[in-house]
């Protein structure tokens, strides 16, 4: 098992091999995605039923919920590429992490954005200083840094070992994010689900939810792939497989 | 792993570490500050500061709410189950705004004990459910998964 999934490891560093398997695996998941959330926004906003105080306003949950979701994850994601890139030397890992930036920040932006939104008319507020909101802007910064630091110098390698630091220094802000309502007083209200508990919605409110969230997992994977696929290209033109995959396509 | 890595991998975790241990000790430093609101016990026991722009939250007592009749004038009183403080405020309250509704207030303190607010702000809590299920829940005299009025954290 052990051997097996070291193995595995090793082949994915060969950005020939990701190249070819990514290829193969963008078609299925891009088709999950887009049947996904098909399926959960007409049922999460046409078929779910009204919140019985915040009327339908409150479906904008199903987008903003998966958003922060992703937003939270991928930057987990980029520290653990990012991570594994500064240890093993992996340039395929370094990509990864880079390629993971703009889609998280894009994840964050659009948390943000739909719970001003929702905030508006169910609190009076689009914005209020409260512990979970600014943590989640702080995340925003944060990928605005590691952006930053990506384009900042001229070998791939330090830029790579100066977003791989950051993202591993931000990582400490994910766990103040998720526990941001328990810790201090704030407006934005307690986490609805809870692995320990059942949820606090009834399963036709949450079953669309999850749909969304799967696939808001699946159009990242998609995404990152396809911006993986291009930085191999990119950094790989000289050698003979992407020479040879050139003259193939024409 | 060869023994640069295993290096390296320490070094790495060892950061992480220590930034996690250096932001939870200005984080615990600063708790009282992360804080968006007191709540009507810290009130009442003199921690939050007379006179000053501060932020109260609670739960709106049941049956507290007194509108004056020719203005938008509106008086409740805010509790979180041990504590009372009496709320003023003149303006348009938010939608969600209604009695057992956990709401965030800004203002201050007046001499008589009272809050006069600028702003309020309604808080939701983490339950959704239909309309429907709501009144059933009413009818059977049950409040919504089984929590009996748990102060608003």
């Amino acid at each position: 098992m052990w051997k097996t999934f070291v193995a595995w490891f090793h082949r994915m560093g060969s950005p020939k091999w990701f190249y070819e398997i990514t290829g193969r695996w963008i078609p299925w998941f891009a088709a999950a995605a887009v049947l996904l959330i098909t399926v959960g926004t007409t049922w999460g906003l046409a078929f779910a039923p009204a919140d019985y105080q915040q009327g339908n306003s409150f479906r904008i949950i199903y987008i903003h919920v998966p958003a922060a979701i992703l937003a939270q994850s991928i930057f987990f994601a980029m520290a653990i590429a990012g991570g594994i890139g500064l240890i093993w030397k992996m340039k395929v890992a370094d990509m990864v992490a880079k390629s993971c930036a703009p889609i998280g920040a894009t994840m964050t932006f659009i948390a943000l954005f739909t719970g001003a939104v929702w905030g508006k008319p169910t609190w009076g507020a689009w914005w209020v200083w409260d512990a979970r909101l600014t943590s989640m802007l702080i995340l925003l910064f944060l990928y605005f840094g590691v952006i930053a630091l990506q384009s900042a110098f001229d070998s791939k390698q330090s830029a790579a070992r100066a977003s791989a630091i950051l993202s591993l220094v931000g990582v400490v802000n994910i766990p103040i994010i998720k526990y941001s309502v328990d810790w201090w007083n704030t407006l934005h209200q307690p986490a609805t689900f809870k692995l320990t508990e059942k949820p606090a919605m009834p399963p036709e409110m949450w079953m669309p939810l999850l749909v969304m969230v799967i696939g808001f997992y699946c159009f990242f994977a998609v995404v990152l792939m396809m911006r993986t696929r291009n930085e191999i290209l990119e950094r790989e033109k000289r050698t003979q497989w992407v020479q040879g995959l050139l003259s193939e396509k024409g | 792993m060869n023994p640069k890595r295993k290096k390296k991998l320490v070094l790495l975790s060892s950061m992480v570490a220590a930034v996690a241990v250096a932001v939870g000790l200005v984080l615990f430093a600063l708790s009282e500050n992360i804080n968006l609101f007191y709540t009507p016990t810290q009130i009442a026991q003199g921690e939050a500061p007379v006179g000053q722009r501060i932020r109260a939250g609670g739960m709106v007592v049941e049956g507290s709410i007194k509108r004056a009749p020719d203005s938008l004038d509106v008086e409740f009183a805010v509790t979180d189950y041990e504590h009372e403080v009496v709320v003023k405020y003149s303006g348009i309250l938010p939608d969600l705004f209604r009695e057992g509704q956990g709401i965030v207030t800004m203002g201050s303190m007046n001499a008589d004990g009272q809050f006069e607010a600028s702003e309020v702000l309604a808080k939701h809590d983490e339950n959704y459910m239909p309309p429907e299920v709501e009144a059933a829940l009413k009818a059977s005299g049950k409040t919504a998964y089984g929590e009996s009025g748990a102060p608003a954290q």
